[in-house]
């Protein structure tokens, strides 16, 4: 069999699979972005001299990113699994895997979106402060306008790790690329699917980084 | 009118406890334009920062037009602060804000409307002159347009006090000089109090009324800006007006004049009188001067002249007694006769 037949001979699973990547990845940084953002947002207003000033919420919140972000993906990943059976009624498939890899990716991005905001300068929000401003705005209309090259930024960061992660998740019946890699490249040393699989991560990577880094170009006024 | 009553200001850091303002008191009349001066550390940018309740002060009481900041509830507060405009030796603009946002954020704190908003912020672009950036961010601005679109997004909400934190030292001189007339065309136009902290004695000299001398967290001197330039009486206010009317004589030109090396201030209207050339012509010495210069403060003219007095012993002493009797001080630098 030529290489470009076993290539051919893939391509349904390797669409499946792509799709069933960019299913999981996408709804877990739809969380990371709805509860890791407001998250990050916290950690960082609750530090001293800031707008919600509060060292017990805080150091709280501070200790439990912390934790989450200590276990490694590959234990999470089994011990999420009654969590994941209560959320989606299975342990395996795309959607069960999407339930680990948001837990881990909330408190990563909520750290990457703490430490752009850290970033701003402190007297811009001094000045908001002074004009009379409500907390409320600024945030939304001073802390994340600021940031925002650099959440963009920890967003492609995020999404890059979700799709290592995700091949994790596919080693316990979760699916995407990298379950597809697994299976035929390790399991039955089938080294075309491997490669191609490989290449279509590469690929991913690449444009996403670009896209990302773009972007943040685009918002960054600075 | 303002008044700080006996304000103090303490940092607490890894159990030692600095004193950022120390018993504070002063009061700052409506329309004033008031400086308060001293070296970085002494406090005066932590008692501007207490104006406006950016810090909060551990003791003592902060009355603006009889409000007192420290018993104001959060919302309280805030509609207090759109009545208080700061601006900052860094201009702090929001970078991601064009100049027209950043105007327009503080009208969007009042809770004003669109349109409200959109035609105030074209008046107040207008009046600092920056009506054809209104679509630029700050990044695209030099440090006097930056500053420029600070001073608009402090008098949006038509504050009644304008506090500036040190908000030229971070120019050159020419744009300096335009932002204080700037100031000064604010406070003479609108009548705002205006509280500005600077280490810059030309500042004070430019635009100030009065203005309080601060050192180690106290006040240390203060007065109106002609008694403090004319009369100085601490060390330290001596050095500050010494950055702005400095009259070092090169040390070999003492040694080598021949007669009576004297300073003398004018103040007020006798700057304009030939006391000078009345002395010379009544006695028979000649004059030479050394240095000189003639400050206008608030208008008032403040001058001093370093002459050197030649002739003989009894013409000489005569001619200091009238020039002394008739000038507000005479210091004898330098004692010759022939």
């Amino acid at each position: 069999m030529s290489l470009f037949d076993s290539v051919v001979n893939i391509l349904p699973d390797l669409n499946k699979a792509f799709l069933e990547t960019i299913y999981m990845v996408g709804i877990s940084l739809a969380v990371a972005l709805l509860i890791g953002l407001p998250l990050g947002v916290l950690l960082f207003t609750t530090t001293k001299n800031l707008i919600f000033e509060n060292n017990v919420v805080n150091r709280s919140l501070g200790f439990a990113v912390n934790i989450v972000r200590s276990i490694p993906f590959i234990i999470l990943l089994v011990a999420l699994l009654p969590l994941t059976d209560l959320l989606t009624g299975s342990t395996i498939g795309p959607r069960a895997a999407s339930v680990s890899l948001s837990v881990s990716a909330i408190p990563f991005f909520a750290r990457i979106v703490e430490s752009a905001l850290r970033e701003i300068d402190k007297g811009v929000i001094e000045a908001a402060i002074a004009v009379g401003a409500t907390p409320w705005m600024i945030i939304k209309d001073v802390l994340l306008p600021e940031a925002k090259p650099g959440i963009i930024q920890g967003l492609t960061l995020t999404t890059i790790s979700l799709i290592g992660y995700s091949a994790m998740a596919g080693t316990i019946g979760g699916g995407g690329i990298g379950d597809l890699a697994i299976r035929y490249g390790y399991y039955r040393y089938d080294n075309t699917v491997m490669i191609t699989t490989i290449v279509v991560l590469i690929c991913l990577v690449q444009i996403i980084q670009m896209v990302g880094d773009k972007a943040s170009y685009l918002v960054n006024k600075r | 009118m303002i008044e700080i009553r006996s304000v103090r200001k303490d940092y607490i850091s890894k159990n030692t406890r600095v004193v950022g303002v120390d018993n504070v008191s002063l009061t700052i009349q409506t329309g004033e334009v008031y400086g308060i001066v001293g070296y970085s550390g002494a406090g005066k940018s932590s008692l501007i920062r207490c104006l406006n309740l950016l810090e909060r002060p551990t003791k003592g009481n902060i009355i603006i037009d009889g409000i007192d900041l420290t018993s104001l509830s959060g919302k309280e507060l805030r509609k207090q602060r759109q009545k208080t405009g700061m601006i900052f030796q860094h201009f702090s603009l929001v970078s991601s804000k064009t100049v027209f946002e950043n105007v327009a954020f503080a009208l969007k704190a009042a809770h004003k409307s669109k349109g409200v908003i959109k035609s105030r912020v074209l008046e107040l672009l207008d009046i600092v002159g920056l009506s054809d950036k209104k679509d630029v961010y700050p990044a695209q601005l030099s440090g006097g347009q930056k500053q420029r679109v600070g001073i608009a997004r402090a008098l949006a909400n038509n504050p009644t006090v304008l506090l500036c934190d040190e908000a030229t030292s971070a120019l050159d001189p020419t744009t300096t000089k335009a932002i204080l007339q700037l100031l000064k065309k604010i406070s003479r136009e609108l009548g705002i109090t205006i509280v500005l902290i600077t280490h810059e004695m030309e500042v004070v000299k430019e635009l100030c009324h009065r203005v309080a001398v601060m050192q180690d967290g106290r006040v240390i001197e203060e007065g109106s800006v002609y008694e403090i330039f004319s009369q100085p009486k601490q060390q330290l206010t001596k050095q500050f007006i010494s950055s702005v009317l400095d009259f070092e004589l090169p040390s070999h030109l003492i040694e080598e004049s021949k007669g009576t090396i004297i300073q003398i201030q004018f103040e007020g209207p006798t700057a304009g009188e030939s006391i000078l050339s009345d002395a010379l012509q009544k006695y028979s010495v000649k004059g030479n001067i050394l240095h000189g210069k003639i400050e206008y403060i608030q208008d008032v003219p403040l001058g001093i002249l370093i002459i050197e007095l030649i002739g003989e012993a009894a013409e000489v002493q005569s001619a200091l007694e009238y020039i002394t009797n008739r000038t507000s001080s005479v210091e004898v630098l330098k004692h010759v006769t022939v």
